[in-house]
């Protein structure tokens, strides 16, 4: 392509037969005109290429920085004990592993099943109608609402109006409407990718709008379904901010077991805790849960890049 | 979508048993709630919101609130201004994007123009783990690592200044910048491209005076989306930037974001129902506000930049 740039044009020399006629001749002229207009342009890719290792060179220090700190914390002890604010080079984070695998577990149950029919309700039902419209902008919306907001919702609505105090379940539900937008859209765009020909002919079998989507649609879309859910879900894990409006606990020495009632912390609680604090002592200590949540996070990250890959692969409608 | 099977009634009528009927309404009928739940969240937010604000702003003057030049609710004589903590968020967010906008629009080009299939199915996937970091986990490299660099750098700097929250939280947006702003120069289309090279134009004019111009827009909402994520977020800021109310430019001095300060106020044990309790709920509904006037600005570029090429 650049060559071209190097060759003389007819260009060069404006001929009054051809008029001027827009920007894009006039661009290619200067071009043409300027022998160093290569050197720009290889010079100009090289420093696109300099800002993308920037962001990989940020990534990657970023990781390394926080693995080599934080993994000599992290053992089975170090999983197993509870966090102690005293001797922070002795304690642990099981109360708020546990606490974090509650959470997720109730998130999951709630954010699954209300997401994906309400996607299913607005690609196989829902008519195209000024109310569809509107629920589509609102979710759209809905995404891009910081979660705190969402932390003094459930404030007003879980906490205080339904009674539920810090428990589990009132962190769970908040964090349900927080990744409840997320897991709608990707569900609608994994639905969206089902070709209408499936829809088609198994009505022509004679089956029902619920059979089709039962049956047809839900199976063929799962793989893709299942990467937005699996994302949305390591979303709400490394969630801190919602549970601090609710006013979790950001310590607790025992893992909840009344979900309804007890105090809880999660992971990403206990971080903000230690991080908080000014001794090195429980800085190391939060670099090991940051270790823990990461090695967590990123290995359902992958997952769902894997689902996605082999989605990808194995379907050709 | 839905658009074929208007009539699949006829189907039924005639091929399934009468039970069905009863079972596809009522399955039609929990469908419709799901898809309700998203809107009750909203207008519950709304409602909670404003169900205090309004006793707040009772008690102090609209106008009060927004012009005011001082933000202390919590100490004797109380100022309620919201100005300090609109200038911190704004400070945080615009620093944040003063990084993440060159270097993330750079890899854009990059990856869309430049680079190799191959390149790009390696980079994505680890652009998106950065994506996939939670806020808390910034503000702790914010502390531990970015602080004491900042502050070799600037030795007058605070121990917690805005400097940091903005280099973390530039991070944190680049992700988002990459991959909006790639969908939309790719979206440009193949068309264009030729003819600017037919015409002798070098790599470089093609993407700096055709591919670029022609998907601004796009790219503009790709920014005002991810700075709308930094005056959202949380955690990182109020754990790097400290937590003091100024009316400043001074990005080495510590500030205190509308996030930040309803975290403050939520980690206390300031009664629920006093007037200082319900500043979070006025800082929440400017926040809420101000995040969802730039969404839906975002969101009016994007529809009219598809109408153009579709």
């Amino acid at each position: 392509m650049s060559l071209v740039g190097n060759t003389p044009s007819p260009l060069n020399t404006p001929s009054p037969l051809v008029p001027a006629a827009g920007s894009q001749q006039l661009l290619a002229r200067q071009a043409a005109g300027r022998p160093w207009a290569k050197l720009a342009s290889r010079l100009f890719s090289l420093l696109c290429l300099l800002c993308m290792w920037t962001c990989l060179a940020a990534l990657f220090l970023l990781l390394w920085q926080i693995f080599s700190y934080g993994w000599a914390r992290v053992s089975l002890d170090f999983l197993t004990k509870s966090p102690s604010q005293i001797y922070p080079e002795k304690g642990g984070i099981v109360s708020s592993l546990v606490g974090s695998i509650y959470l997720i577990g109730l998130t999951a149950l709630f954010s699954v099943p209300i997401g994906v029919g309400s996607a299913v309700y607005l690609e196989e039902y829902a008519p195209a109608s000024r109310w569809r419209t509107l629920v589509q902008l609102n979710i759209a919306n809905l995404a891009g609402v910081p979660s705190i907001v969402y932390g003094i919702l459930g404030l007003g609505l879980f906490v205080r109006t339904m009674g539920l105090n810090r428990s589990v379940m009132a962190g769970a539900l908040t964090l349900t409407l927080v990744i409840l937008p997320i897991v709608i859209l990707s569900a609608q765009e994994a639905l969206r990718a089902v070709p209408s020909t499936i829809r088609q002919a198994s009505y022509a079998l004679g089956a029902t709008r619920w059979q089709t989507v039962w049956y047809q649609i839900l199976p063929a879309s799962l793989p893709g379904i299942l990467t937005g859910v699996i994302l949305a879900l390591s979303r709400a894990l490394g969630e801190a901010a919602p549970l601090v409006a609710i006013g979790a606990a950001t310590y607790v020495r025992k893992a909840p077991k009344n979900l309804w009632a007890d105090d809880f912390s999660a992971l990403p609680l206990q971080i903000y805790n230690w991080t908080d604090q000014s001794q090195e002592a429980f800085h190391e200590a939060a670099a090991g849960a940051i270790v823990v949540l990461l090695t967590v996070l990123i290995g359902m990250n992958a997952l769902a890049i894997m689902l996605r890959y082999r989605f990808a692969k194995r379907v050709q409608w | 979508m839905a658009s074929l099977p208007s009539s699949p009634t006829t189907a039924k009528g005639t091929l399934s048993p009468g039970g069905f009927r009863w079972l596809e309404a009522a399955i039609h009928g929990l469908l419709v709630a799901c898809a309700v739940v998203s809107v009750i969240t909203t207008i519950g937010i709304v409602l909670v919101l404003l169900s205090q604000s309004i006793p707040f702003f009772r008690q102090v003057a609209p106008l009060e609130f927004l012009t005011g030049t001082k933000w202390a609710p919590l100490f004797e004589p109380q100022h309620f201004g919201i100005l300090p903590l609109f200038c911190g968020t704004f400070l945080v967010a615009g620093g944040a994007a003063m990084f993440a906008i060159p270097l993330g629009l750079g890899t854009a080009i990059y990856l869309s123009e430049y680079a190799a299939p191959a390149t790009r199915d390696i980079v994505k996937p680890l652009l998106e783990i950065l994506a996939g970091i939670p806020s808390v986990v910034f503000g702790y490299v914010a502390v531990v690592f970015v602080s004491p660099l900042v502050r070799q750098v600037f030795p007058q700097a605070d121990l917690f200044n805005a400097l940091n929250a903005c280099i973390v939280v530039g991070i944190m947006i680049l992700p988002m910048i990459i991959s909006l702003s790639e969908d939309v120069l790719r979206s440009v289309p193949r068309s264009l491209r030729e003819g600017a090279y037919a015409l002798g134009a070098t790599k470089l004019d093609v993407t700096l005076r055709v591919i670029v111009p022609a998907a601004l827009s796009g790219i503009m909402a790709s920014f005002i989306l991810a700075i709308t994520r930094a005056v959202g977020e949380t955690m990182a800021v109020s754990l790097a930037a400290g937590a003091e109310a100024k009316l400043t430019l001074n990005p080495l001095t510590s500030v205190q974001t509308m996030t930040a300060y309803i975290v403050e106020v939520s980690q206390g044990d300031i009664p629920a129902g006093s007037l200082e309790h319900r500043t979070i709920f006025a800082v929440g509904l400017s926040l809420f506000v101000s995040t969802l006037l730039l969404n839906v600005c975002a969101q009016w570029i994007l529809s009219r930049m598809r109408e153009k090429y579709e």
